[in-house]
């Protein structure tokens, strides 16, 4: 895949809406903008789990009407669904585990200069590097 | 009757939250698995989602946090520790492993779930059971465990509530 400039301009002005977006959410409700924590507050039915529903929400209904305007920000994951179930079920266990996720740990916490999100983030790169390594290795995609 | 303030403030932040995924690129999945390809064609264009958004975050949070407390909330509540512990790495890992699997993480898989493809569908589904599942884990190892003995792995707290 070619690396063109205008795809890092548009790279960092996406960044740059989800940081303001996390920023909005610091503001209204003072909360980490995490959404795999989000999600598992919605689950585990925590005191705030309305407006961390109304957050999914927000963000579900604006991914719906994106993908109606620009259908081309949208792609499929090119694995079979019993590897996207399979994904699911780690993506799930291990954000639970570890407390968070991209935007969690690779967005708020690094800039907040968490060391446990330094850790995090360095951890889940390595080995979502290794795992796309190792298919392309065994002829995956 | 109740207002509905704190819940439209945080649809905004869902809503554009989204957005900056979209337009990042972040809801393509073969574009992140590009991003995680460093033997293959390696697209860089990620790094700069993320360098944007801790850009925007590092500078604006500091004026957020000068505030007494947030807008709907009579308080902040964000993570203290600073300790690392086998459970963050270990779970980060195993979240690294699905990321690269099927190209989503939460945002993104949620972000995705009105595009039409049931792939997003089943991710989101099996995301939920996997959290579910590993707090379910958790209970049934704290009661095996006896109470004199320290659990190995400390249970979530406020503390550690990253996202």
């Amino acid at each position: 895949m070619q690396f063109q400039l205008y795809q890092a301009g548009w790279s960092l002005l996406g960044g740059a809406i989800v940081g303001a977006a996390s920023v909005l959410y610091l503001a209204t409700h003072g909360r980490v903008a995490g959404i795999s924590g989000i999600v598992s507050g919605v689950l585990e039915r925590t005191p705030d789990w309305r407006p961390r529903l109304a957050f999914v929400g927000g963000l579900v209904a604006a991914g719906l009407l994106l993908a109606r305007a620009v259908p081309s920000f949208f792609g499929a994951s090119p694995v079979s669904l019993g590897l996207i179930v399979a994904a699911g079920l780690l993506v799930g266990f291990g954000t639970k585990l570890g407390n968070g996720c991209t935007s969690g740990h690779g967005v708020c916490g690094m800039s907040r200069r968490s060391p446990r999100s330094f850790a995090a983030t360095l951890t889940f790169i390595a080995t979502g590097a290794v795992t796309v390594a190792a298919m392309r290795y065994l002829g995956g995609s | 009757m109740k207002s509905f303030k704190s819940e439209l403030g945080a649809a905004a932040a869902g809503a554009l939250f989204a957005v900056g995924l979209a337009l990042g690129g972040m809801t393509q999945p073969t574009k992140v698995k590009g991003f995680l390809d460093f033997a293959g064609g390696w697209d860089p264009s990620l790094m700069f989602v993320m360098g944007g958004a801790v850009m925007v975050y590092f500078i604006a949070h500091r004026f957020v946090l000068k505030r007494k407390a947030p807008l709907f909330d009579v308080k902040f509540h964000l993570p203290t520790r600073r300790d690392l512990d086998v459970r963050l790495l270990l779970g980060a890992a195993i979240f690294g492993v699905g990321w690269g699997l099927a190209g989503y993480c939460p945002g993104p898989g949620l972000a995705s779930l009105g595009s039409g493809g049931v792939g997003a569908l089943a991710f989101v589904a099996a995301m939920m059971v996997g959290m579910v599942g590993q707090r379910k884990l958790d209970a049934l190892l704290a009661k095996q465990k006896p109470a004199a003995e320290a659990p190995p792995i400390a249970p979530m707290t406020e503390a550690t509530r990253q996202s």
